[in-house]
């Protein structure tokens, strides 16, 4: 079974602060590593090979800075590793982003199945999975937390949404992303980087991808924009609410209601 | 279209830009920064360069949309095992708000088995000009492609500026689809909507774990996806006068057919972890006994939330580690937290300092965990939390 994993690397902390007298961000530390959240996928994606034989992919877009992630990922176990780097690329939303992943997935070859994690620590959307299954026009489930059973035409897996489990089975080939809590991630192992030290990773640019469809890449491709960042407004204030306890008890819940952590009047 | 163009003559490469730029975007080259695939076109490097070398340059548009095509606002109404989603009377309230703003109609779709005309008709009262139905019984379970045909097909009739689906597991597996079909923006998770006279959705949406706000615009595609969190926006109030009706949809076969079986659907019962938890509240010390600690049980449920406790608790046998909140517990990061006779020791707080609104309530003036509370009690937990059991409104439907 070909296995696609879609990892990210992110930064290796989310705290941003906004330079008050100029009122642009800072950014605190600029370490990189691996999407929390993408090392369950390749987790998932590395015990499916190990019971049912195939090859695991791992696949980003990014700079090609990212080749210091791939190598973890060698590290873990992937048997391949592949960049999609180019300047074409930059300014990418979730449309242009997915686009591209989807045309680098094409660029492979034959997938059954593909794995993105529950979300990224940065773009934080969780939109790009179900957005390269519709791109490359097949079936996915999100926010699976066990996989029951996988055999040549389909898989089966567990989701759980807001009021319910669902069990499905997907046709392969399909994607699916994972829940965190799906399975633990395996440390890199030592043996492993030696024997992957000198292991390539395969680089390609735009042109490379099958459609070379500068129009839905990067920037140019990308209809959402940001207008403006801004820090969030504040919860610092602190409020001592006073009286008999049956006063306190009111103030505490008009609060409450007021800032909709709490029913407040019933619907229907 | 805009871009980011450098004037590399203006450049002096002192490298500011580089430095202050959120995303890691920029790399100095021989003459002068160059942008990356992680630009984001936040603008800072355009504030930041003192040469005034970084412009934001419009690009001739490749195809021009006509706007005006595309009127009003679509929500989609989510059902899940035949329930309507609260959400969705939060997305019709803040679709009639937007819709005010700009003369424009407000539209619902729903889709699902049997049952699904019946729940359609619950959304008239609340001022909706229409709601689609689409009921099949090959739509019972979720299946994210076939659930798109659908609602593609509504979309591709009505033609709405604006489509709003509610930010769950199910609007958010099924929005991105929606997004690339009609290749347009999908904004994730927005924590706030404005209209512009021009129909331009404004959303905000948190980025960077919450630490900044960002305002994002799809100023050149229709229609315009946003989902929206659960419990931030005003519910619909109902119209003296409903005026809407019903329209029950064709399903062609093709809209059912799907590469996926649904198996089996369960009603959840098992616990959220507390991490998950929107709402918690917390016994410390203070609660003493095992009435105690019911008393605090009864204000979780009540709320709809979960029981927590410090270590001392777990430590007594009160409470077990799952639920311990702290540095050799658990940290949580709910929108809600009340603590009941918890000190507030920093082992404590280091699990929980990040929620959105924090209350205590602890007879010590001087306790610690007044310094971090957003709201301060000081009185005896068992007055001030029987006291609140009475005045609440009795569980809600949403009990989990
Ligand atoms: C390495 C290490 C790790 C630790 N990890 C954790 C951890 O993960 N989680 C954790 O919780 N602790 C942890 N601790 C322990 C921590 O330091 C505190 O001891 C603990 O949090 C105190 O719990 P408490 O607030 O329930 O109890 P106390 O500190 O005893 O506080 C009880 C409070 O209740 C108030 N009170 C009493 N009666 C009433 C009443 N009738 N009405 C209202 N208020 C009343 C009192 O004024 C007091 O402030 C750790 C400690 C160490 C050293
Ligand atoms: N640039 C990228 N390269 C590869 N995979 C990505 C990229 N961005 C997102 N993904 C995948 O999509 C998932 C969801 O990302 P997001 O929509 O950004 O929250 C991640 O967990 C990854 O599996």
């Amino acid at each position: 079974m070909n296995i696609l994993v879609c990892i990210k690397q992110v930064p290796a902390t989310s705290k941003v602060e906004i330079d008050q007298e100029t009122g642009s961000l800072k950014r605190l530390g600029t370490q990189s590593k691996t999407n929390p959240y993408d090392l369950s996928a390749l987790e998932t994606a590395l015990r499916l090979r190990d019971k049912i034989g195939g090859k695991v992919t791992a696949l980003t877009m990014g700079p090609p800075q990212a080749e210091q992630m791939m190598y973890d990922a060698y590290r873990m176990g992937v048997d391949d590793a592949v960049i999609l780097s180019d300047r074409k690329f930059a300014g990418s939303d979730v449309l242009a982003t997915s686009y591209t992943l989807s045309q680098g997935i094409r660029m492979l070859g034959k997938v059954d199945l593909i794995l993105c994690g529950r979300q990224t620590t940065d773009g934080d959307t969780a939109q790009i999975g179900p957005a390269i299954a519709e791109h490359l026009g097949i079936p996915h489930a999100a926010w699976v937390d066990e996989i029951l059973s996988v055999d040549a035409m389909g898989i089966e897996v567990r989701q759980t949404m807001a009021a319910v489990t669902q069990k499905s089975r997907l046709r392969l080939p399909c994607l699916i992303t994972v829940e965190k809590n799906i399975c633990v991630p395996r440390l890199p192992s030592y043996r492993l980087k030696r024997e992957t030290a000198q292991r390539p990773i395969q680089i390609y640019g735009f042109d490379d991808l099958p459609e070379k469809n500068l129009s839905l890449c990067g920037l140019t491709g990308s209809p959402t924009h940001v207008e403006e960042m801004f820090a969030p407004p504040s919860n610092a204030k602190r409020v001592m609410l006073k009286g008999a306890a049956g006063e306190e008890a009111a103030a505490l819940i008009t609060v409450l209601k007021h800032k909709k952590l709490i029913e407040g009047g019933a619907v229907q | 279209m805009t871009t980011i163009h450098f004037n590399a003559a203006a450049c002096d490469l002192c490298g500011k830009c580089i430095e202050k730029c959120p995303f890691d975007a920029l790399t100095m080259e021989e003459n002068g920064p160059k942008v990356n695939e992680k630009c984001r076109m936040c603008g800072v490097c355009v504030k930041t360069c003192p040469s005034h070398a970084i412009t934001f340059e419009q690009k001739p548009q490749k195809n021009l949309i006509e706007k005006s095509k595309w009127k009003g606002i679509l929500i989609y109404a989510e059902q899940e095992n035949g329930v309507l989603h609260p959400v969705t009377y939060e997305l019709i309230g803040e679709a009639r708000r937007l819709a005010a703003k700009v003369g424009y109609e407000v539209f619902a779709v729903l889709v699902g088995e049997d049952g699904t005309v019946k729940n359609a008709e619950k959304l008239l009262p609340y001022g909706v000009k229409e709601v689609f139905a689409y009921e099949h019984p090959g739509f019972s379970g979720f299946k994210a492609d076939c659930y798109a045909d659908a609602m593609a097909d509504c979309i591709s009739q009505l033609r709405p500026s604006v489509v709003l689906i509610g930010a769950t597991a199910l609007g958010r597996s099924l929005a991105p689809r929606l997004s690339v079909r009609f290749h347009t923006g999908l904004t994730a998770d927005c924590t706030r909507l404005d209209m512009r006279p021009n129909t331009d959705l404004v959303q905000v949406r948190p980025a960077f774990g919450g630490n900044i706000m960002a305002k994002i615009l799809i100023s050149d595609a229709r229609p315009q996806f946003a989902t929206v969190r659960y419990r931030v926006m005003d519910k619909a109030v109902k119209v003296e006068h409903p005026a809407g009706k019903v329209t029950q949809m064709p399903v062609s076969d093709a809209m059912v057919r799907s590469g996926i079986d649904v198996l089996e659907v369960t009603p959840l019962i098992r616990e959220k972890s507390i991490e998950e938890e929107d709402v918690l509240v917390v016994a410390g010390r203070g609660v003493k006994n095992e009435d105690g600690v019911a008393l605090a049980r009864r204000l979780a449920q009540q709320l709809g939330g979960q029981l927590c406790f410090t270590r001392p608790l777990v430590e007594s046998g009160l409470g077990d580690n799952a639920h311990q909140i702290g540095l050799s517990g658990r940290t949580v990061r709910p929108k809600l937290i009340i603590t009941c006779g918890v000190s507030g020791a920093i082992q404590f707080a280091a699990g929980m300092s990040g929620s959105e609104c924090i209350v205590a309530i602890n007879s010590d003036p001087n306790a610690l965990i007044f310094n971090i509370a957003n709201y301060c009690i000081v009185d005896n937990l068992f007055d001030v939390v029987p006291a609140m059991l009475e005045q609440l409104p009795a569980a809600g439907k949403e009990t989990k």
